[in-house]
């Protein structure tokens, strides 16, 4: 079980992990619109395995500027899992949450960065709630770390620890609208045991 | 016209002046920059990961700073540069979230660039200058013509080490 690679993950266990996401990020739209009360809508979240070269890309280059949450995960399963979103997405988000213009520079002030960690872990929760539904095990996120930065420095800390597996990473893309598109990324990073497990627990062998 | 060539992440190139080298948004990875001043061929690695012996998944030499580095310096010396002229300078290995607490991915960052210098210390390749460590992503180009390494961060003043 131990040598586990991504590229020989079955066709059936992306099938399951869209679902999982598909779930997750509904009910994550959900948490979201009940936050912000108002109307959220979500499209079909996209499940791909990546090259790291293609990420950078996918999010409109290496230096586009986003935001980062990421979590540790613990429990009967490890790993960590990140929400990415573009800055301007995640200053709308904010905005709108607080109910108040943002500081005019451009920047998160401390209130502002505690609120967008906030979303993101109302975000990732529900996503870890649908896995944790799903398959029956107990799993504990940590308190969220937020950094704003370049997507690519942002992407390298999941993609050090995919880089561990393989050459590739797996990233589930969420579109959510309200007024405004937000793409939301997210990578979840379970370590290898922990993909059995998961595996294990919906009834799959890979 | 010179060129400035892109390099990926876990991915390495070589070039040869007026040309350049680039890797953008370098995290806890690390840039490694190399040129003989003599024949101004140069060459930049992205390094991720410090060991390649520490890991199964290891057929991507380029992803390592051990086989990496080496695989760089064959290049360049295929091209025509001589090992013992070469110079390098490093950037990145930053720690970009407060907390990877994760038990073998502790301060990946400083272990890419620890691993980076042992590794350029067994070639007897000195080190000029580096801009490592901290919080932030950087992004990184490397002139073999001059030697000047360019490095852009998010709301810092671009600067050459």
């Amino acid at each position: 079980m131990s040598d586990i690679t991504l590229e020989s993950m079955s066709e059936q266990y992306y099938d399951v992990l869209k679902e999982i996401g598909n779930i997750g990020a509904g009910n994550a739209t959900t948490a979201l619109a009940q936050l912000l009360q108002c109307k959220v809508d979500m499209k079909v979240p996209q499940v791909k395995l990546l090259e790291f070269d293609e990420l950078g890309e996918l999010m409109g280059g290496e230096e586009q500027i986003m935001a980062g949450i990421y979590l540790c995960v613990e429990g009967d399963i490890t790993g960590s899992i990140m929400f990415l979103l573009r800055k301007d997405a995640a200053r709308h988000l904010v905005s709108k949450l607080m109910g108040m213009e943002l500081s005019p520079d451009g920047e998160f002030s401390e209130i502002e960065s505690s609120a967008l960690k906030e979303i993101g872990n109302i975000i990732t929760g529900a996503y870890l709630n649908s896995l944790s539904t799903l398959t029956n095990l107990v799993i504990y996120p940590s308190v969220p770390d937020l950094t704003i930065d370049m997507a690519g420095a942002i992407l390298s800390v999941p993609a050090i620890e995919f880089g561990t597996l393989g050459d590739k990473i797996l990233l589930i893309q969420t579109q959510f609208t309200d007024d405004y598109d937000l793409d939301g990324f997210f990578v979840l990073v379970p370590d290898l045991e922990s993909y059995a497990k998961i595996l294990g627990a919906l009834g799959l062998t890979i | 016209m010179s060129e400035i060539i892109k390099v990926g992440m876990a991915d390495l190139k070589t070039c040869k002046a007026p040309d350049g080298v680039t890797t953008l948004g370098l995290g806890s990875c690390v840039g490694v920059a190399i040129r003989d001043p003599i024949t101004k061929i140069g060459g930049l690695a992205h390094v991720m990961l410090p060991d390649s012996t520490a890991i199964r998944q290891n057929n991507n030499i380029y992803k390592f700073a051990d086989t990496g580095i080496t695989e760089l310096v064959r290049l360049m010396e295929q091209l025509g540069a001589k090992r013992n002229r070469m110079v390098a300078k490093i950037a990145g290995g930053a720690q970009m979230f407060a907390f990877q607490n994760k038990t073998e991915l502790v301060r990946v960052g400083d272990r890419n660039v620890e691993a980076s210098k042992k590794k350029l210390k067994e070639l007897n390749i000195p080190i000029l200058s580096e801009d490592t460590g901290d919080s932030y992503g950087r992004t990184v180009i490397f002139y073999p013509e001059t030697g000047d390494f360019v490095i852009r961060a998010v709301g810092r003043d671009e600067r050459t080490i």
